[in-house]
């Protein structure tokens, strides 16, 4: 097996055994982005080396004998909105295209206190708004399956990287699927945590309410060593949680045995792509067939959620995005006559068009007269939507359904129409609306040959179910050992 | 035709806690531009605030001052709008539910007791400076004062005048200083009103319509805004117009305001509540040690003095209303045992030479009065001389023994020395002798006072009565 094509947990013990050095690890990785990325275009900023040269201290400490975590001396590639000290930080924004932050978002100090080393910054949908990082500032990403799609999004350069073995992980952000819909779209892992489960300081915030860090592996039980390293109470997070948070790597126990998977028939009807509804039904037969319990049942609030959730986070993000007025830092537009044509113009040639429509959206919800229309009818909604899974959660263990109703589409196929990119997050942004977990993982491919996956959800800080699933599920398939030909 | 004055007051106090309200940075006033701050207070993207309970504290303390209900679940909500002075383009505030709710503080007008009502009193954050004289081509920010905890005190519409105005102030400012929530620097800004004015016939039940006037920084401007305000909406009224809803702003050195916006152009703040924190959860473990650590109030204090000091009421309302001055007066008296004469020496000297001095602070402390106080007590020193005493202890600090000896003060008391100058006295005035042998008494006046002249006042002057009967009458 190829280094790039080695998961972490491999690449870990290749670490630990000595047959892989961590230098090897990151030169291969990076002559891997110079040679395949031009095709792909998933990274903003690669730190050759920075990266070469933290590898080479960390092996020192490996050959010191010095202790080391299981993602010690692995690159990892960042999503370009979370915040890597001297290292610039733009969400793919024209906005923030010269921004370079004094300080480390909570999880990459994590990162760097387990001695991972951090390779480079991925592209995404500007500020995170989008489903197929067509909306970035800087370049469009590839789909590793077939370059003339999309790689889905916001996280797009995030789970293209990790398609093509451009990196071993990564981590994205999820606000209302943006690491589960790219990683179906793109046949790798994604999982957004509890909302609370993941630190939020240092990423760029677009719905502070809805916004999650999560990881993108290669399989499940990489994403249990990521999780390890990335979850936890954090003291610069309000919303963070103060609880015992386990060792995921103990439900890598493929056994799921009596569990009870609840299918709601919403997700299963509501005009999804055929050969995505067989896919789900084809996975939820392997699981029946490893003992769990598979039920048809219902989640009928599940169309408002759409609605809901852009309303909320479109509102939320007028708010966050306000601060980027030309004033303290980033783009400031050149000429102007006076403040308010100062900010005017800042923000007309600093954001792109999506994020525009959203400031408007989110300010329009939040006006006057209008609050109670739209933003506190949209909090009603969200209380609604999670009574509803709470419901589901006394019956049942988990939740799957089709990740994304569709599979990857063709580069510019939607970007003329923001309403049916909305409705690709009818499966996902729910589950940010409730604040649950949820985890893409690969489970088969349309006719062309594009991946297809299937998302588990479970409830509150119940990541172990779906890693248990998950993996159980990936063991008694094929779909995540499929790479697509690059080279 | 008679008006009434419709007054309610917005005061916003910077709270005296060591760090700011979302991060570690220091609240202190001043220091180079730019310095006092983080990437949390300055807004950098992605970062996160954390509340600092201290503020919760602090805030909640005043409301327990002010008669306030504290509410056990608050929340913290944006207020968004775009100025330089705040850099992330919102600024968390309370709306619906703030900390502190339905208050009131008694004030006394001339011994008439009013009830001023509290609508709310929140907690919220500080905006930054803008610069603009320095600097040619534009203006500079200093994000120092970003971030610094206030709180917001919005009172109902229950104030009449500026006297009423001016003696509530006095108070809220006493309270804050008494509960140590607050230094109420106004000078540094940190305390601060808005004023809402409406005048309306007197009698009529309906309120006018109101302005708001901005940032008034002192209880001087207070006073001089409403004054004028009242008068530009009674003067529109008389001669036949209405007033415009508006927010108007004070130029304190014309002594004028302008309309800054009118209803129309009122901002919509988008206020909705801050994902990014927790609700504020107060439960009643905590509101009771919050409660333990109030001090007694001023008008507890005052009361207290008349009863136990048996001064007047009028000296202990002045003496309580600043806690420094309360603090100074009984310590004094605690060392002196004289609550009298503690009482007499700050009603008089010391609030004389503060205020001509326009010194905010004591500047010696309790046990120098009481020391001055003793040193009269025990003869060591005229009354008169004391005050001499007193003046050179407010100017230079120094112990009043240090002063009495340095400059010689000391009640000359030696029957030889007095008996010398006595007898010269008697000799030089041979006029003043006779008259009084000749019956006229009160001859002995002059001849006293000449020995005081000799002695600069400092000899013994019963003992100065007695040597001069005897010369006279042997």
């Amino acid at each position: 097996m190829e280094i790039c094509s080695m998961p972490v947990h491999i690449l870990s013990d290749k670490i630990k055994n000595r047959e892989l050095s961590s230098v090897e690890i990151t030169r291969a990785v990076i002559d891997r982005i110079k040679k395949i990325d031009p095709k792909i275009q998933s990274y903003i900023t690669v730190v050759e080396d920075e990266a070469l040269k933290k590898s080479r201290e960390i092996q020192n400490d490996i050959d010191a004998g010095k202790f080391l975590s299981p993602i010690g001396g692995i690159p990892v590639a960042v999503k370009d909105n979370i915040c890597t000290r001297g290292i610039p930080t733009t969400c793919a924004s024209k906005m923030l295209s010269n921004f370079i932050p004094p300080y480390d978002a909570t999880v990459i100090k994590k990162l760097k206190e387990q001695k991972a080393i951090i390779a480079g910054k991925l592209n995404m949908d500007e500020f995170a708004m989008g489903g197929s990082t067509e909306n970035s500032f800087f370049k469009k990403t590839k789909n590793p399956w077939n370059t003339s799609c999309v790689p889905g999004g916001s996280s797009g350069g995030a789970a293209a990287s990790v398609a093509a073995g451009l990196i071993p992980f990564a981590l994205g952000s999820d606000t209302g699927g943006s690491i589960r819909q790219p990683a179906s779209f793109c046949g790798v892992v994604g999982l957004k945590p509890t909302y609370g489960a993941v630190s939020r300081y240092g990423l760029v915030a677009f719905a502070s309410s809805l916004d999650q860090i999560g990881p993108l592996t290669k399989n499940v039980t990489d994403c249990a060593v990521v999780m390890n390293a990335i979850a936890g109470y954090d003291k610069m997070d309000s919303t963070s949680a103060n609880i015992e948070y386990p060792d995921y790597t103990g439900f890598l126990t493929n056994n799921i045995k009596g569990m009870k998977i609840g299918v709601p028939k919403e997700y299963m009807t509501k005009g999804i792509n055929e050969d995505v509804r067989k896919a789900l039904e084809n996975a939820a037969g392997v699981l029946e067939s490893l003992g769990a319990e598979c039920e048809e049942m219902s989640l009928q609030y599940t169309e408002y959620s759409i609605p809901a959730y852009y309303l909320i986070s479109s509102a939320e993000a007028s708010s966050n995005l306000a601060r980027y007025d030309g004033v303290k830092y980033g783009y400031r537009a050149s000429r102007y006559t006076d403040l308010i044509d100062l900010y005017r113009k800042t923000r007309s040639e600093g954001f792109g068009e999506e994020v525009k429509r959203r400031i408007m959206l989110g300010t329009y919800a939040l006006s006057s007269g209008y609050y109670d229309a739209y933003y506190k009818k949209a909090l009603q909604v969200r209380t609604i939507i999670m009574d509803d899974f709470n419901r589901a959660f006394d019956n049942y263990d988990a939740v799957i359904g089709p990740t994304a109703p569709t599979t990857a589409y063709k580069i510019g196929e939607k970007i003329d129409n923001p309403i049916e990119m909305y409705l690709g997050d009818i499966f996902t942004a729910s589950v940010n609306i409730a604040g649950l977990p949820a985890v893409s993982v690969p489970c088969g491919f349309d006719g062309e040959n594009m991946p297809i996956g299937m998302q588990i959800i479970a409830k509150p800080f119940d990541e172990g179910t779906l890693i248990k699933i998950g993996y159980a599920f990936e063991q008694n398939t094929d779909f995540a050992n499929k790479y697509p030909e690059l080279d | 035709m008679e008006y009434e004055i419709v007054i309610g007051l917005e005061i916003h106090s910077e709270l005296a806690t060591k760090s700011k309200i979302y991060c570690s940075c220091t609240t202190e006033f001043g220091g180079i531009p730019n310095t006092h701050c983080c990437p949390v207070c300055t807004g950098m993207p992605g970062v996160l605030p954390v509340l600092n309970k201290n503020v919760v504290e602090y805030a909640a303390k005043a409301g327990l001052a002010m008669n306030c209900k504290i509410l056990d679940f608050s929340k913290q909500d944006r207020k968004n709008y775009f100025y330089p002075d705040l850099p992330k383009a919102y600024q968390v505030s309370q709306f619906d539910l703030p900390l502190c709710v339905k208050g009131y503080i008694d004030i006394d007008l001339n011994d008439k007791k009013k009830r001023v009502g509290i609508t709310r009193i929140h907690i919220e954050e500080d905006a930054g400076k803008l610069i603009h004289d320095e600097w040619e081509t534009g203006s500079l920010i200093d994000y120092n004062r970003c971030g610094v905890p206030l709180i917001e005190i919005v009172t109902e519409p229950d104030m009449r005048s500026a006297e009423d105005a001016r003696v509530f102030m006095e108070s809220v400012r006493s309270i804050l200083k008494y509960t140590e929530v607050s230094d109420c620097k106004m000078q540094e800004g940190s305390l601060r009103a808005d004023v809402n004015l409406s005048v309306r016939i007197a009698g009529e039940k309906e309120l006018g319509t109101r302005t708001e006037m901005k940032n008034l920084n002192s209880i001087r401007s207070i006073t001089r805004a409403i004054e004028s305000e009242a008068k530009r909406q009674i003067d529109i009224i008389e001669s036949g117009g209405s007033i415009e809803q508006e927010t108007r702003r004070w130029d304190d050195e014309k002594g004028l305001s302008y309309s800054m916006r009118s209803k129309e152009e009122a901002h919509d703040y988008r206020y909705f509540p801050e994902p990014d924190l927790a609700p504020v959860i107060i439960d009643a473990n905590w509101l009771d040690r919050i409660k333990s650590t109030l001090p007694e109030l001023p008008d507890e204090r005052k009361k207290r003095y008349i009863d136990q000091y048996k001064i007047p009421g009028y000296d202990a309302k002045i003496i309580t209303a600043s806690r420094e001055t309360a603090d100074f007066f009984e310590e004094a008296v605690g060392l002196s045992n004289n609550a009298k004469a503690v009482s007499n020496w700050i009603m008089g000297d010391l609030m004389n030479l503060m205020k001509n001095s326009e010194c905010e602070e004591i500047p010696f402390s309790p046990s120098h009065l009481a020391n001055l106080i003793k040193l009269i007590e025990n003869g060591v020193i005229s009354g008169k001389i004391a005050k001499t005493v007193f003046k050179k202890m407010f100017e230079t600090a120094d112990e009043p023994e240090r002063i009495v000896e340095r400059e010689g003060l000391k009640v000359v008391n030696d029957e030889g020395q007095l008996n010398n100058i006595v007898s010269a006295v008697v000799k030089s005035n041979p006029k003043s002798v006779e008259d009084y042998r000749n019956g006229k008494k009160k001859a002995i006046g002059f001849l006293v006072g000449q020995v005081m002249k000799e002695t600069k006042g400092k000899a013994d002057p019963q003992m100065v009565n007695k040597l001069l009967k005897d010369e006279l009458e042997s």
